[in-house]
């Protein structure tokens, strides 16, 4: 099933297992190069790896890929299923096509580009790393979401973070509609640096900086007031 | 969870072997429910004046060369396949509306699982291979198909309780997901005259659509008329004489994935269905939008 090819690892999913790439890159001693053919819409390819290997995923990928990613560049050349890059730590995922729902879903760390569309709920619950999405994202974007930055360089869908907490978030294009709590706020230079700093690490260079408009918290939701404190006795 | 999914031929190469390309992918679905399958396949269209019904027999031992002689003596028999003690295909010569009220009216012990000039429709209880081999589906030619594997929540594991439905004469459906007032509107439809032959949430959609379609709603009207009647979570895929349908509940609540080449348009609840059509690689593949009508094929004019 897997083969040294050059400095290159190839596992062909046509004849091996996801088990066994899983297992193989976790217990692979030194980070490397990776190429996983015929992935075949399969789920949790190149799941958990905690190393700096560069792993391209020659085809469309399945749920949950690159999920729990410390460390590795993880390339998918194709359309990635839900959850890719879930509760990512660090390193870096690319989706050259598009991305099912939940893309990105609690990741601590790193960065997440899809260069196609993401569909919904893109950056739920996102708790520290990057979003950047060429295309545009579906409905329920950055719900709740704690830290981190998501930028869309197209439209978002309905409910945009909605009960956002301080997660940062930059849409170019049309924002459907804002979810409870999340409002839009000025761009100021800090968040201008923001912008370029994340357009540079997707290597998008054809966006303008000035063409993104920022949204965040209202701060009404999950902020603690004073009056309300009859209410915790 | 369930799967369902939906091919359609651009070209005559995959059209030769739908029952192939179809099966496969419902194969690659099968542990998202093992309990029962179904596959509509739309093919070998006849002309005015003949139609084809797909047969089930509630009771284990039908007699389907005394069913044949009564068809053939009341409507004319072109040709028939029993499959199975239970299930069996006549293409008869009569319009389609006109053979479903005689198989009603004479043979009412016999439940009609589909009726009309293109649409053939295979369903029972078992694990998708089961079922595709108990009905030679692989070897089938036809224009496009739609199949389902059922894990069953809201209903019993039988015969009629698998997919996919029969929302009228070339239509049907197929259901991912589960639906909550069911009962609700099940007693609705009924005072509209619709009937039912289960207690199935999905049965019910499909009686939804079959009443929409009948008050002169377009598929497309009858679809969105879903967006504000139907509680719960569905991905549904509906099969017409001419292609056919998607439609995602207004959350996106059931996975769907779609797919296209110059040969095909397909979905599936999962891509991995999708991957074992020819050409998958290089596809275009996306999330279908919560909430939107999709079709192909002039299932909606």
């Amino acid at each position: 099933m897997s083969s040294v090819i050059g400095q290159e690892q190839v596992v062909d999913l046509a004849t091996g297992t996801v088990r066994a790439l899983n297992a193989a890159l976790h217990e692979a001693a030194v980070p490397g190069r990776w190429v996983v053919r015929n992935p075949g819409g399969a789920h949790n390819v190149a799941v958990g790896i905690d190393g700096a290997h560069d792993v391209v995923v020659d085809g469309h990928a399945g749920y949950y890929c690159a999920g729990m990613n410390q460390h590795a560049t993880v390339r998918v050349r194709g359309s990635a299923g839900v959850g890719v890059a879930e509760n990512m730590m660090s390193g870096t995922v690319v989706v050259e096509g598009n991305a099912s729902q939940s893309a990105g879903a609690t990741a601590r760390g790193g960065l997440l580009r899809i260069d196609g569309d993401a569909s919904a709920r893109c950056a739920i619950s996102l708790k520290g790393a990057d979003v950047v999405v060429r295309g545009s994202v579906g409905h329920l974007s950055a719900f709740m979401a704690q830290r981190g930055r998501l930028l869309v360089c197209g439209d978002a869908g309905d409910a945009l973070g909605d009960s956002l907490y301080e997660a940062h978030l930059y849409v170019a294009g049309t924002v459907a509609g804002l979810g409870a709590d999340c409002i839009e706020k000025e761009v100021c230079e800090e968040h201008l640096a923001e912008i370029e700093e994340l357009l540079a690490a997707a290597s998008i260079t054809d966006m303008d900086p000035r063409a993104f408009r920022r949204y965040g918290s209202a701060r009404e939701l999950y902020a603690f007031k004073v009056d309300d404190a009859g209410s915790y006795r | 969870m369930c799967g369902i999914i939906g091919i359609y031929s651009k070209s005559p190469t995959i059209g030769e072997r739908i029952g192939e390309h179809a099966s496969r992918m419902l194969e690659q679905l099968a542990d998202r429910g093992p309990d029962s399958a179904g596959m509509a396949v739309y093919r070998d269209p006849r002309a005015s004046g003949s139609s084809k019904l797909s047969l089930y027999s509630p009771e284990a031992d039908a007699d389907w060369p005394a069913i044949g002689a009564a068809l053939a003596g009341g409507l004319g028999v072109e040709s028939d396949r029993v499959f199975s003690p239970r299930h069996a295909l006549f293409v008869v010569a009569a319009d389609a509306d006109a053979a479903q009220a005689w198989v009603r009216r004479h043979l009412p012990a016999l439940r009609i699982v589909s009726v009309g000039r293109t649409i053939e429709l295979y369903k029972d209880a078992g694990a998708p291979r089961d079922v595709i081999d108990r009905f030679g589906l692989r070897s089938m030619s036809g224009s496009h198909a739609l199949g389902h594997t059922r894990m069953a929540t809201e209903s019993r594991v039988t015969p009629e309780g698998s997919h996919p439905f029969s929302t009228g004469l070339d239509l049907c459906l197929v259901h991912n997901g589960s639906l909550s007032n069911h009962n609700r509107l099940r007693r609705a439809l009924q005072r509209e005259g619709i009937t039912f032959q289960t207690e199935n949430d999905s049965e019910v959609a499909a009686g939804y659509l079959t009443w929409r379609l009948r008050c002169g709603d377009t598929l497309e009207e009858a679809l969105a008329g879903c967006l504000k009647d139907l509680d719960g979570f569905y991905t549904f895929a509906v099969g017409t004489e001419d292609g056919f349908a998607v439609l995602r509940d207004p959350i996106a609540c059931k996975p769907a994935v779609m797919a296209e080449t110059d040969d095909w348009v397909a979905m599936a609840s999962e891509f991995r269905a999708l991957a074992v059509l020819p050409g998958a690689e290089q596809a275009t593949v996306w999330e279908p939008e919560a909430g939107r009508v999709y079709s192909w094929g002039r299932a909606i004019a």
